[in-house]
């Protein structure tokens, strides 16, 4: 059996092997470009303070291949949609599986040689792929200091995204028949499921941690407040940064209140001569300068009142040491999934046909 | 004796309507069984569940003694060609017969290679790239090459013009002249079958009109044309399968297992065509007029 499902699949697969050593010849040679950079300009500077120019030109390096990152996002999709939906799909539309049931083996093996043998390619494929983008990356990601940023293109993850839409794409064939609806509802399933996964599990799969700190209203030329998310240890992934009142009540995101409107765009109006109100939360029991006093006077203004009524930045947040446990805990999902799925065909290969 | 099929009661059913219904048939091994319907008679469902296919809904079916099933073993001793002789049409002909022998404990490749030989193909040639004949041929080479017991074939010459039936059934009678292999093969015209079966299943309207040795069925069925008769007053052994009436003068199809002795009769033989037609139209007049439950013969 493994003979025959490797003639059918050998071309598909060996195009994808010679796709992936062209882009392993391009990451292996432009990686140690890319690690000598980070050596000779990022890391020097790192040792005496602030590398924000640097790191901005360093990032602006190998931008298309930076992009290889969503290649690793979009791969079990696509082995989904041309490996998994066609494999028994195929067969039922142009009636081969007639020929091959007829011979003397039986169709569950037939089934599990095809699972085997193209579910293992799909992780493998997935998994040279993250490995390669991971290493060229590193350098990258040592100055983004952002691993969730890109966690659904690092560790072990993919290689679950790929063996779950593998088995979405052959569980959908089975049970359409056609090549067409089994690519569509493999393209929607597995992104709906990717998308609610991310959105819906992923933050809630530990219980987050806060930080609350006192608000402090943007300062000088500042556009934004300083933001708390910078006291955190680097890494950490912020789910919510919310503005809260004394009694707790959300009254603003990101360092702002309500709206941020109002005067100088955080949340003042003026409601006569020295007298300002702070949407929401009510009127400042201090005093306030005039309109035409010069701006940091009225900021320090500002901040009193805020301080006044205890307001406060929560943050909502995943440390970086929950990583790993996040990426074991996500995939440990994917890969449940699709072995209920296997599970799923091979219920219906024994319902429907036999 | 073992049969090579022997059906019991045995239906199935796709949503609400019955495919096959209630059919009973033991057909003996060794024989070369013609199988014949009109079309959406039931036929690939008889041999789908031959074959094991599909599941049946009522009933049992057993195939060399065994119930079809998915086993390696039962999966061996039953070659099958489905209607669309399916290949895959990206693998040579080179590939299908590797196919046969990897998947095939029996696989007879020298058979398999002389056949393609013979038929002068190509063994190079995509299977998407031959004609109907040739994909047709194709098929009942692996069918055969497995070294079946019982080679079932649903409708094999359908979709060929009638010099390539001519050839393909006589390729099929050349192929298994020299083993004990049952065959069953479907058609909805008898006169393909004519020259290669010698044992006749007439299937029409779900249901099993009439199954028999070819030369007993023959010899049983006679055409009487005589003056005009009520059916009721023939004698009780001559059971009526057509009968058609002018003023004067009435004409049966009966089956017969005597002599016909009443000299007011014109008794004339019938060839296999009128025979299946006969039964063919029974089973339309049963259904329209829903009233006579039609009797299964082995």
């Amino acid at each position: 059996m493994i003979h025959l499902v490797w003639r059918q699949f050998r071309v598909q697969a060996l195009t994808t092997l010679a796709l992936l050593a062209v882009v392993a010849v391009v990451l292996a040679i432009t990686g140690p470009q890319l690690v000598h950079l980070y050596d000779t300009n990022v890391k020097p500077c790192r040792a005496q303070g602030d590398c924000s120019l640097v790191t901005k030109v360093f990032l602006s390096h190998y931008r298309l291949l930076q992009d290889l990152g969503s290649v690793v996002v979009v791969l079990p999709g696509l082995i989904g949609l041309f490996w998994g939906a066609p494999l028994v799909a195929r067969e039922l539309e142009t009636g081969t599986y007639k020929l091959v049931w007829m011979q003397s083996t039986t169709r569950k093996r037939w089934l599990a040689v095809k699972l085997a043998v193209i579910g293992f390619a799909s992780v493998a494929l997935t998994g040279l792929l993250t490995l390669m983008v991971t290493w060229w990356s590193s350098p990258i990601d040592r100055v983004n200091e952002a691993p969730f940023a890109v966690f659904d293109q690092r560790g072990i993850v993919p290689l679950a995204y790929a063996l779950f839409a593998f088995a979405l794409g052959m569980t959908s064939g089975l049970l359409f028949r056609r090549t067409i609806p089994a690519m569509v509802v493999t393209l929607v399933g597995f992104a709906g499921i990717r998308v609610a996964i991310t959105s819906w599990v992923r933050p809630y799969l530990f219980a987050p941690l806060h930080f609350t700190s006192a608000l402090l209203l943007p300062q000088g030329n500042e556009t934004s407040n300083p933001s708390p998310a910078a006291l955190l240890r680097p890494g950490a992934w912020t789910l919510s940064d919310q503005t809260v009142n004394g009694t707790g009540r959300v009254i603003g995101q990101e360092g702002a209140i309500s709206s941020g409107g109002g005067h100088m765009g955080v949340g003042f109006n003026y409601t006569g001569v020295g007298r300002a109100t702070l949407q929401g939360v009510g009127p400042c029991p201090n005093k306030f300068p005039p309109q035409s006093a010069p701006v940091a006077v009225f900021e320090r203004a500002a901040q009193a009142c805020a301080n006044k009524f205890n307001l406060r930045e929560v943050l909502t947040y995943q440390p970086a040491s929950r990583y790993w446990a996040l990426q074991w805990c996500e995939a440990g999902i994917f890969v449940a999934l699709a072995l209920v799925l296997v599970g799923v065909s091979f219920w219906l290969l024994r319902r429907r046909f036999a | 004796m073992t049969t090579a099929l022997s059906a019991t009661g045995l239906g199935k059913q796709y949503g609400r309507r019955w495919a096959l219904a209630d059919c009973t048939v033991d057909v003996p091994e060794g024989r070369v069984v013609g199988l014949v319907g009109p079309n959406g008679a039931g036929k690939t469902t008889l041999l789908n569940l031959a074959v094991g296919m599909v599941r049946p809904t009522t009933g049992t079916i057993e195939v060399l003694g065994h119930a079809p099933s998915d086993r390696a073993e039962q999966l061996g001793r039953v070659g099958f060609v489905a209607q669309d002789t399916p290949a895959y049409s990206g693998l040579s002909i080179a590939d299908h017969l590797h196919l046969g022998r990897w998947l095939n404990p029996r696989w007879d490749d020298d058979l398999a290679k002389r056949r393609i030989d013979q038929l002068g193909l190509d063994p190079s040639q995509r299977a998407g790239k031959l004609s109907g004949g040739q994909r047709a041929q194709l098929a009942l080479t692996m069918a055969i090459a497995k070294r079946p017991e019982l080679l079932v074939l649903d409708e094999p010459v359908a979709s060929l013009d009638p010099l390539a039936r001519r050839e393909f059934l006589q390729l099929l009678m050349e192929a298994i002249a020299e083993d004990n292999l049952s065959i069953i093969l479907s058609s909805h015209l008898v006169g393909d079958l004519e020259r290669v079966c010698d044992y006749l299943i007439v299937l029409a309207s779900s249901r099993v009109q009439v199954a028999g040795d070819v030369e007993e069925l023959l010899s049983t069925h006679r055409r009487l044309i005589g003056p005009r008769r009520d059916p009721r007053s023939l004698p009780t052994d001559q059971q009526v399968i057509e009968e058609d009436h002018t003023d004067v003068q009435s004409t049966f199809v009966v089956r017969c297992d005597g002599p016909i002795h009443d000299p007011a009769w014109t008794v004339e033989q019938l060839n296999l065509e009128d025979l299946v037609l006969a039964y063919m139209g029974r089973a339309r007049h049963g259904e329209d007029a829903n009233h006579q439950r039609l009797s299964v013969l082995g």
